[in-house]
């Protein structure tokens, strides 16, 4: 997911040719999974343990089963999925021997043929062999209308899954879908031998004390508190180089931090340390404190259906009357960076020429002047009988984004534009009111990609419309049949090359017609102690759990 | 007495029956709901959404939810919590122990230090002692517990490094001492409050039985001020003490929300306040069952233990 790496995300053949005309960064990337400075000696033994503290407590520990960011640090480690995505956005083989693409006929030329071989060396935590039949298991659990699995896209294309041989499976295509690549990093494999005897696999014992074939097993459980994983010796890669990896559960932000400073935690991992503590952190004896990228795009998303936004002129004078620097530097103590784009700047897929956003009030005032939005008596802005007043919502009980919202309304209300605050708890806000969109308007915070993959799909096009009947996320109504059409385009192309071309035409659309406000690009504050070698942070996956196996303490 | 107890339990099931239906009503008709946690995924779709909702058996009328719900109640199925699909007996069982420890401690040290600040203060009444703890139980009953617990971190861990952070072992350690070393800072800082409140009960309990005829008779006889104190003062004050502690009984069970999240105590606080947090509605109706049946054992514990010491009160 970088613009270094100018190759595919999907072979390791692709990365390393790239690598080899330029791309200077991307030279350890095939490697980061493997050897180098990383590595143990095969007859050292994993010392130490790394407490990682984090906000919400991981609870769903069948990485099928429908789960939220925070569960991801403990399936990576546990379990290992078919590939894995690296930092630079190149999908490395991880239970497979290669990722299969066109050129090596992993995938047919018409992208409905898929066969993958798989390693020879992997073994259960239980001592059990992995086969290409617990693939084909994991692959029919998913679309098992009886169990409570996560997400089924991409997985209910597939169609005629055939074991070959025990490392080597096949599967058709319903149709061409060049995400599933990305889709199947996130996808990890679970033991057809234990899961098949259970009559409901939902409730199965083996959902609280799983059985994977990742670098760390299962150890212990004590709800509320921590998870403790140990090292698997077993393991068929390099690593695991520590002992214990102790996933410890801290739910207040601000205790969160304390337990940083005092030494309980080593590792602060999500939601990380609240920018508030940027500064301070950073001065904190022994600890590494770093603003990583994350994937996670912030916007003033708007509900195109209602009167007040269907006007372009509308959307334009109010993205041109929001002071973003003022937001960024003044409110999150210069954290986040400014974005246009939904896509992360890091990605092979980013569009770096769009417009710049410029705050500039007079330009906002001729433009609704223009278009005929006109002061009532009340000072606010009216057209064809409908009022420039909307809410505008988001999470009740984050300081930041509240004090942006009181920000914004103060600089509307100059321009003729009354916004209303209406906050909701989390669990009601992204409910119904937001994915059927009943909303005027919001501030959130949200990813748009699964993996590298810069299919947005889901998000933007106007099939994906829930409160029209659609099958996806598209809250904010949007529709442009150009966008359409260049969507379907992206999820049935291969080539990376041809696939950028899409996904900037696409940028430059939605840069465009505005169906959201872009505020920034999320960067988290990642802290640790300062003798923990390894981490690498990794925004093509949620979590900086992502490489455990990799993490050792510098003797 | 049987007769009181078959009128109390048949009053009690009848609270319990609205207690849940109120509460399931409630619970369930909040907008947004167990799912809206996979709103911001990128990856599930709205047919993702409805899928799990129809698995949960959210999509069902909320009268053949609720009913469904206390038939499987009365059978002794609590259901099974939306987060981990544990049942939520389960659920319950593994954060009560650390429950059960911190209110445990916390509030055997309100009972003691309490009952001997409202004596002291009675015995001394007027006095700079009183005086000083009158004002200190304003404090404590005025000052957020949680403003406390951040300050008594800052202060003995940050600062003076005496006590950790928080959390209720160290990991890797868990013995009996690192227990109690994790304890001390927690249950203290719980204490306050109640400490305060059973300062001031034992305070005015105290001084009632102080006016008592008896005790001007046993004056009178020359009984010492020390035995008269121990023997007949303690024990009628304690009289209305025991229904406060019958009362205070859930509270010691169902936990201190803000307390456990300052100290990160795997407790019920937390158990309860993150299940409400996900709309995790079995273990959320879980826990309010259980509260409400903490309630009325409580009171009715209480009246026992009352009608047993205080011969004068008879059960009927």
């Amino acid at each position: 997911m970088t613009k270094r790496s100018a190759t595919s995300n999907y072979s390791r053949r692709d990365a390393l040719r790239m690598v080899a005309i330029g791309g200077a960064a991307s030279v350890f990337a095939p490697n980061l999974l493997g050897k180098p400075a990383l590595a143990r000696t095969s007859t050292a033994k994993p010392t130490g343990r790394v407490i990682v503290g984090l906000g919400q407590e991981p609870t769903v520990f069948n990485p099928l089963m429908a789960h939220i960011e925070v569960d991801d640090g403990v399936h990576f480690s546990v379990f290992d999925a078919l590939f894995r995505i690296d930092p630079q956005g190149v999908i490395q083989p991880n239970l497979a021997v290669e990722v299969p693409n066109q050129k090596n006929g992993g995938i047919s030329e018409d992208g409905l043929k898929w066969r993958i071989r798989l390693r020879d060396d992997v073994r259960w935590h239980d001592g059990k062999p992995f086969s290409a039949e617990d693939v084909k298991f994991t692959l029919e659990l998913i679309m098992n209308p009886n169990f409570r699995s996560w997400r089924t896209a991409g997985h209910a294309l597939v169609r005629d899954i055939t074991v070959i041989s025990p490392t080597e499976i096949s599967w058709r295509m319903e149709e061409a879908f060049a995400p599933y690549l990305s889709f199947l990093t996130e996808t990890f494999i679970v033991p057809k031998h234990i899961l098949e005897k259970e009559a409901n696999p939902s409730n199965a014992a083996f959902n609280q004390a799983p059985v994977g074939t990742g670098a760390f097993k299962w150890g212990k459980r004590v709800p509320g508190d921590h998870l403790e994983l140990v090292a698997n010796l077993e393991y068929f890669g390099e690593g695991p180089h520590i002992e214990r990896l102790v996933f410890k559960y801290i739910p207040d932000l601000t205790v969160l931090y304390t337990q940083f400073k005092s030494g309980d935690v080593d590792l602060v991992g999500q939601p990380y340390i609240t920018p508030d503590h940027y500064r301070e952190a950073k001065t904190l004896p022994n600890r590494v404190v770093t603003l990583v990228p994350r994937a996670s795009f912030e916007s003033f998303y708007l509900n195109l259906e209602r009167p007040q936004f269907k006007e372009l002129a509308v959307r334009e004078a109010l993205y041109a009357a929001i002071d973003k620097e003022a937001i960024i530097q003044g409110l999150y103590y210069g954290v986040p960076a400014p974005t246009e784009t939904f896509m992360p700047k890091q990605s092979l897929y980013y569009n770096p020429n769009l417009p710049a956003h410029e705050y500039n009030l007079d330009r906002a005032r001729k433009i609704l002047d223009k278009a005929g939005w006109v002061p009532g008596r009340d000072g606010i802005r009216a057209k064809g009988g409908v009022r420039l007043s909307f809410a505008n919502s988001t999470t009740s009980g984050d300081p930041l984004r509240e004090q942006a919202q009181q920000f914004l309304q103060q600089t509307f209300a100059q321009l003729g534009v009354e916004m209303k605050i209406s906050n909701l708890p989390a669990a009601v806000m992204w409910g119904e009111f937001w994915q059927q969109s009943q909303f005027d308007s919001v501030i959130v915070g949200s990813t748009y990609l699964i993996g590298a993959d810069p299919d947005v799909t889901n998000r933007l096009h106007s099939r994906s419309i829930a409160a029209k009947g659609g099958r996806g996320s598209n809250n904010a109504q949007y529709a442009n049949p150009e966008v359409d059409a260049l969507l379907d385009k992206g999820a049935r192309t291969f080539d990376p090359e041809a696939r950028r071309a899409i996904y900037h035409r696409v940028q430059e659309l939605v840069r465009q017609d505005l169906p959201f406000l872009p505020l920034y690009q999320s960067n988290s504050v990642q802290g640790q102690k300062k003798g923990i070698s390894g981490v690498m942070p990794n925004g093509n996956t949620r979590t900086e759990s992502w490489n455990a196996l990799a993490w050792h303490w510098a003797s | 007495m049987s007769g009181f107890l078959l009128n109390r339990l048949s009053q009690s099931i009848v609270l319990l029956v609205i207690v849940s239906i109120i509460g399931f009503t409630v619970l369930n008709l909040m907008p947004g709901g167990p799912l809206a946690q996979f709103g911001l995924d990128p990856g599930m779709t709205q047919k993702d959404v409805e899928r799990l909702a129809e698995q949960l058996g959210l999509n069902r009328p909320l009268w053949i939810q609720y009913l469904d719900w206390a038939w499987r109640l009365i059978q002794g199925d609590w259901g099974h919590s939306f987060r981990d699909g544990s049942s939520v007996l389960t659920v319950i069982g593994r954060h009560l122990s650390a429950t059960l420890l911190l209110m445990g401690t916390s509030t055997a040290l309100a009972i003691a230090i309490g009952s001997w600040i409202g004596i002291r203060g009675a015995t001394h009444r007027y006095s700079l002692f009183d005086y000083c703890a009158t004002v200190g139980a304003m404090v404590a009953l005025s000052v957020p517990t949680f403003w406390f617990g951040l300050i008594g971190i800052y202060i003995f861990t940050l600062k003076l490094g005496w006590v950790p952070a928080g959390n209720m072992y160290t990991i890797g350690d868990g013995s009996v001492l690192d227990y109690l070393h994790h304890l001390i800072l927690p249950s203290l800082v719980l204490s306050l409050v109640h400490v305060a409140i059973w300062s001031r009960y034992m305070r005015t309990a105290t001084l009632d039985a102080l006016s008592q005829d008896f005790i001007k008779t046993a004056r009178a006889k020359g009984v010492s001020e020390r035995r008269i104190l121990l023997k007949h003062v303690v024990g009628n004050a304690l009289l209305p003490m025991i229904t406060l502690a019958g009362m205070q009984l859930p509270s010691i069970l169902t936990g201190a929300l803000v307390t456990e999240t300052v100290f990160t105590w795997p407790g019920m606080g937390r158990l309860f306040l993150d299940s409400l947090g996900y709309s995790d509605y079995p273990v959320v109706m879980g826990l309010l069952i259980f509260s409400a049946i903490l309630v009325v054992l409580g009171n009715l514990v209480a009246d026992i233990v009352i009608a047993t010491v205080d011969p004068r009160i008879r059960l009927a």
